[in-house]
């Protein structure tokens, strides 16, 4: 416990600190290359006014792509592994860890202890260190240490409680960059920080590109720091519609079968916070299942599970299959390869801009690019690349 | 609170002069029936208060050896009713020996906290350690337990100050846990003459026993460890004599119970010598 004091007492300092401030804003600009662009998707809207029109619609919201894809190592992870750097650095810790999933928080992370000269060690579970094997090439390239973890069923969720046991017992010297919006408090909280950046940008872009705040805000859902960061600084607006889209995977009635722990779980507790969960009856955390693995999270951050009970944010799942679907429309009508994770984000789109007015402004938070999951893609699509 | 079983034992144990044994095995591990009879034989191989580990998923204070003890006895279909099914099972025939369930704070949540503790004290549970619960969420089910007439024991560890300390003392009962190195269970052994200034400072702060954890795995460890506090808690050491004991298929043989206990009584012979 002492160390999360410890933490929690630095984030507070930091934050009030105007030079902290000035360094994290001149890498994300110099460094991560933001703010990254509003993107307005103009033939996607065409298609899905098409598709409203052939169901007798008038509708089809206008979407815009927030394009967090196009930071440096790819997704809007890197918004957060340089603001929790900076803070590592300040509170004098001189060894870095992190849990990965799929790999992207993990290069992220393996990026900034390189850029700052930090060793780094990264928890990665076996299975995904096997499924993964470009990410965990480039964390190594990177100077990055990767231990496969074995226990549990060798995924994110163990990955995570290796982290955590890595750090309780090397507290003195080591700094615990977390990559979502879950964990022990204060990290939901810090990470939101970090990856509100995503939605003050956007404030800031809609009001220069059409005179106004948007109308609808769509988000995928791992543990929901992608997320949490495009909605933050909208929740006071209360006109405008809110979506977080959830793995669905083979779909939510299929038990153990996704990854939705708002749509398809139940409440719990887990690093000391109260939300929703993939869990059986009797308490103990499922592996859950999904066709991207950075949505693979048994759980959800405790923000997200107080805005679906407060209902300021819809939660909604989208499928394997509509995901991959959603995947192949988006590059061919975008010339934009989506990262497998928003491309959740895009299926719900294609089902909700079409019943949506034509005057309505879409934002969907496009937070990775799909260089990473062309493997898979290949293999889903019955390819051999 | 009303007297409980730990406070009857450390009381006893005080007036004999020796440090209390505490043994820490999952519930269910290697499988109920093998699980109940190393339960029911820890009493006369020495322990003296029985922690007994509520199987979880995810026991993120745990090292390999906890963990793969809680695992095996999920996949023997070890859950919360037939954990608190073992504690009566005991019961019926040690009405002394103390016994503490451990564990983490969501199975017992899914459960029910209320119904949790309704159903432990009925079974004849004395103590919990749920170490994943803050002295921030007494409310939650510390306070609750105490009103069960149930001793909710805290951990205290190397990097708990002065600070933190009353916060952590404030609502335990039964006894203190001093976790001796920083870290989680089976990890390296701690330095001895370090856990020792700390108990000493903690001590003036608290009249409640402090039992030691975490690292200890022989006899002559348990002994040196011992000596200034009121109790040793060995796990790790324990857990892997079921594990050692198995067959290929990770099933129990012969030699499962035996073994386990023989540990057991060398720890007690250490300690007693
Ligand atoms: C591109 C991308 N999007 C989304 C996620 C999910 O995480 P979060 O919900 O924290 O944004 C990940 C996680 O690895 C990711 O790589």
């Amino acid at each position: 416990m002492p160390l999360i004091l410890d933490l929690e007492r630095a984030y507070n300092e930091a934050r009030s600190d105007a030079g902290c401030d000035a360094e994290l804003n001149d890498l994300l600009a110099h460094y991560a290359g933001r703010p990254s662009p509003l993107y307005y998707a103009q033939r996607l809207t065409e298609h899905l006014r098409e598709v409203a029109t052939k169901d007798g619609q008038t509708g089809g919201a206008k979407v815009y792509f927030k394009r967090d894809e196009l930071n440096h190592t790819g997704s809007h992870k890197i918004n957060n592994c340089l603001g929790q750097i900076l803070l590592a650095r300040r509170m004098g810790k001189t060894r870095i860890i992190a849990e990965t999933g799929a790999g992207q928080h993990g290069v992220a992370v393996a990026t900034v202890c390189a850029r700052f000269g930090l060793p780094c060690e990264i928890f990665m579970g076996a299975t995904d260190v096997e499924r993964q094997k470009p990410n965990v090439f480039r964390m190594n390239l990177l100077g990055a240490k990767v231990h496969a973890v074995t226990s549990g069923a060798g995924t994110l969720k163990d990955a995570m409680n290796e982290a955590l046991r890595d750090w309780v017992s090397n507290v003195e010297n080591t700094y615990y960059i977390i990559g979502t919006a879950a964990g022990p408090h204060p990290y939901p909280e810090l990470v939101r920080d970090f990856q509100s950046v995503i939605g003050n940008e956007l404030r800031q872009q809609m009001m220069e590109r059409e005179g106004r705040l948007p109308d609808t805000l769509v988000a995928c859902i791992g543990g929901g720091s992608n997320a949490i960061g495009l909605f933050h600084p909208f929740l006071d607006d209360a006109e405008i519609e809110i979506y977080g889209v959830e793995a669905g995977g083979h779909g939510i009635d299929v038990p153990n079968g996704h990854a939705a722990s708002m749509s398809g779980g139940s409440p719990g507790v887990l690093h000391g916070n109260r939300t929703f969960l993939l869990q059986n009856e009797d308490g103990q955390i499922l592996e859950g299942h999904s066709i991207s693995a950075g949505l693979d999270y048994p759980g959800v951050g405790p923000e997200h599970a107080w805005l679906k009970e407060t209902g300021r944010v819809n939660y909604v799942p989208a499928t394997d299959k509509e995901a991959l679907t959603a995947f192949q429309l988006c590059t061919r009508l975008e010339g934009i390869i989506p990262a497998l994770e928003p491309s959740h984000a895009l299926a719900f789109v294609t089902k909700l801009a079409p019943t949506l007015p034509r005057d309505n402004l879409l934002v969907m938070n496009m937070c990775g690019r799909g260089d990473k999951d062309i493997f898979a893609v290949a293999g889903h699509l019955g390819m051999d690349i | 609170m009303t007297e409980t079983r730990i406070d009857k034992r450390f009381q006893d144990l005080k007036a004999e002069g020796r440090p209390a044994l505490v043994t820490f095995i999952s519930a269910g591990d290697p499988d109920f029936e093998t699980s109940k009879e190393i339960l029911l034989g820890l009493p006369s191989a020495g322990a003296d208060i029985i922690e007994l580990g509520m199987p979880f998923s995810d026991p993120m204070a745990d090292g390999p050896a906890i963990q793969e003890s809680s695992i095996r006895a999920l996949k023997a279909g070890q859950n919360m009713s037939k954990t608190l099914q073992l504690v009566s099972q005991f019961r019926q025939v040690d009405i002394k020996t103390p016994i503490v369930l451990m564990g983490y704070y969501n199975p017992i949540y899914v459960y029910g906290p209320e119904r949790f503790l309704e159903a432990a004290s009925k079974a004849g549970v004395d103590g919990l350690i749920v170490v994943d619960l803050p002295p921030e969420a007494d409310d939650e089910l510390c306070i609750p337990a105490m009103d069960h007439g149930i001793n909710f024991i805290r951990l205290a560890t190397p990097t708990t100050d002065s600070v933190r300390l009353p916060m952590v003392l404030k609502n335990t009962s039964g006894f203190l846990y001093y976790v001796s190195i920083t870290g989680i269970t089976g990890s390296k052994a701690p330095d001895v003459s370090k856990v020792h200034e700390h108990i000493e400072r903690i001590k003036v702060r608290t009249n409640l026993p402090i039992a030691i954890g975490f690292g200890v795995k022989t006899g002559e460890q348990a002994k040196n460890i011992a000596k200034g506090a009121n109790g040793v808690v060995v796990g790790s050491a324990i857990v892997n004599a079921i594990r050692d004991s198995l067959d290929t298929d990770g099933g129990a043989t012969q030699k499962t119970v035996s073994r386990t206990l023989d540990v057991v009584k060398d720890l007690s012979r250490a300690l007693t010598a």
